[in-house]
């Protein structure tokens, strides 16, 4: 299409779309109409809450609705940059998020290294489906077993601890392990599952690189270092920048789970006090404002770490 | 010696996420007494099924067990239902602008209105405190679009469109009954996919219902486990401190009963997901 429009004139082109549009509706329309329905899902569900967003930029009211509520400007903002606890609440979203991302980086890809030299047979299938399947637990049966597990009375770690002769904690109540019990529990769910994504790209390295580095006498830990590192490292990257990109976007379901009065102090991030000020204390302009900052940060990280991609790699992660 | 090594690390690592889970297992088959002292380790200490005896008991797990099961069935079904009208054409390419719309869905995936625009969106629409909450505001998962219309466009040859169309087979009799029994992997991984996260999710619960017999198993975990309100249906323990054993044994079961629809699909699963990952890795 578009070498086309670069030899005629401009005028050919703009028709010529409209007369294509005209004859791809006539021919499909049956399938123009099955698309409706999805479509106006993601409109009502997607794009409607994107325009009652407004509501941060007004003194949101119940009786007069998200329209007929009164402008305020940025008000709402202004409170905000003025909340100490706000700049409390960045700071440990962002701290959890960049511990969560740098921590179960290398995991993964130490146990796809590991699999990938030994033989196929039953052990290999044996780890593999073991590690895999705590990813499809749900967050709150991770967390309830993180709570039994590291429970002072009858928890497993009390017996580990126990037998070392260190005192019974409740680690849950004290904030300095907040982030450590929820990174690394992030990490023993999901390891396994990241790991089979770096597997597929092992396996789709190059036999005769091996054959090479056999022939120049490479051992083991060389032939890792010097062609499978290298041949995950695509996949890598596009990884850790999408990671890098959702930073600001860490999920509210674990943390407001792991959550008690004792460990506020680490454990309240950004959605977490959204949903508190936005529905336990029905403030809904402040908490959709704070909510709206997060998305646009967020969304401005993605366009940028994108756009690093494209200069690192040669391809972006999407267009 | 670096084999060794090899395989210590794979020990490890099963070690490590093996055991957690044999210790809640096997709590869960022990003697109330046992668990409340902390003797269980990896097998069950006093085999007794006391602990699944309470949880069925209860009506309050019981009711969110087949809440559960009703909010996957029937979500999965419009979930993979939609998807497939999303993702069948769009991945025409004769469709004329498909480019844009596919733009609009992807979209959503980058920026979203956020927690407190969306539920006024349900609350507009009297969703608040009913099943349909749960089912439908999150019917649609961009990445299950994604992989669903990338299937449809590489497995399915333009060969194929233009011979049924000579045949004078229209679109739709085309999906029903060339592309969907040819997408039968896809839609499996898809309708998975589906299955597992409404049937793991608790958030959307919390913040639309308020009605208990309309909580899934996951709510009614949390409420047990978290936030330690004991159900009904230990009435029959009468002393307290036999009360406060059971509680602590219902926990661990009750984690066991919350996963095993899971585990039971799981063999399936696991096989299914990896191809499902790969299926998404082809880039469009």
């Amino acid at each position: 299409m578009s070498q086309n429009s670069a030899a005629t004139p401009l005028r050919v082109p703009k028709v010529s779309m409209r007369r294509r549009a005209r004859r791809s509706v006539t021919r499909h329309w049956t399938l123009y109409l099955l698309l409706m329905v999805p479509l106006v899902h993601v409109a009502i569900f997607k794009y409607v809450p994107m325009a009652n967003a407004v509501i941060a930029f007004k003194d949101y009211n119940i009786i007069k609705g998200v329209w007929g509520s009164d402008w305020v400007g940025l008000r709402n903002f202004q409170q905000i940059f003025g909340n100490p606890v706000f700049w409390q609440l960045v700071k440990n979203t962002f701290l959890l998020s960049f511990y969560a991302v740098i921590a179960s980086f290398p995991v993964p890809i130490i146990l796809a290294l590991a699999l990938n030299e030994i033989r196929q047979g039953i052990f290999k299938r044996t780890v593999q489906m073991v590690t895999y399947a705590p990813y499809f637990i749900s967050t709150v049966v991770v967390v309830s077993m993180t709570i039994m597990i590291l429970s002072p009375q009858t928890g497993l770690v009390s017996h580990v601890t126990g037998f070392f002769g260190v005192d019974k904690a409740d680690l849950l109540a004290d904030a300095d392990y907040f982030r450590h019990i929820y990174v690394w529990s992030d990490i023993w769910q999901t390891a396994g599952y990241s790991a089979v994504i770096y597997l597929a790209a092992l396996s789709a390295v190059d036999p005769s690189l091996y054959e090479a580095a056999r022939v120049d006498g490479a051992t083991r830990l060389q032939k890792i270092w010097h062609v499978d590192l290298p041949s995950i490292m695509p996949v890598a990257v596009i990884i850790l920048v999408l990671a890098v990109g959702n930073i600001m976007a860490i999920g509210f379901e674990k943390a407001f789970l792991l959550q008690n009065p004792m460990n506020l102090s680490a454990s309240e991030i950004i959605a977490t006090y959204v949903y508190k000020t936005g529905l336990i204390n029905a403030d809904f302009s402040q908490a959709t404002a704070i909510g709206l900052l997060n998305s646009v940060v967020n969304l401005a990280l993605l366009v940028f770490v994108n756009f690093v991609a494209k200069r690192l790699t040669g391809s972006g992660v999407w267009s | 010696m670096f084999l060794f090594c090899t395989y210590l690390l794979l020990c490890t690592f099963l070690a490590v996420v093996l055991l957690p889970l044999l210790n809640i297992v096997a709590s869960s088959f022990s003697d109330p007494i046992a668990v409340s002292s902390g003797r269980v380790l990896f097998w069950p200490f006093d085999f007794s099924l006391r602990g699944y005896e309470v949880a069925l008991s209860s009506p309050q797990i019981v009711t969110g067990f087949l809440n559960s099961l009703f909010y996957t069935l029937v979500g999965t079904l419009i979930s993979v239902s939609l998807t497939i009208a999303l993702a069948y054409p769009l991945s025409r390419k004769s469709l004329f602008g498909r480019g844009p719309v596919m733009a609009v869905v992807i979209f959503t995936m980058l920026f979203s209105g956020g927690l407190i625009p969306t539920y006024l969106v349900v609350q507009e629409l009297g969703m608040i405190n009913t099943r349909l909450a749960l089912i439908i505001p999150q019917a649609i998962g961009v990445w299950q679009v994604v992989i669903a219309s990338t299937y449809f466009r590489t497995m399915i040859p333009d060969e194929l469109y233009e011979a049924a169309q000579l045949d004078g087979c229209g679109d739709l009799r085309f999906l029903w009954k060339v592309a969907l029994p040819l997408a039968k992997p896809m839609i499996a991984v898809v309708a998975l996919m589906y299955a597992i996260t409404q049937w793991n999710s608790y958030f959307d619960a919390l913040l639309y219902l308020k009605d208990a017999d309309l909580y899934p198993i996951q709510l009614v975990l949390r409420n047990i486990l978290i936030l330690n309100t004991t159900p009904g249906g230990m009435t029959d323990a009468s002393q307290m401190l036999e009360r406060q054993q059971l509680a602590d044994l219902l926990k661990y079961s009750l984690i066991v009963i919350a996963s095993v629809p899971v585990l039971l699909i799981y063999p399936f699963v696991a096989r299914y997901f990896t191809k499902g990952i790969m299926i998404g890795a082809i880039k469009g």
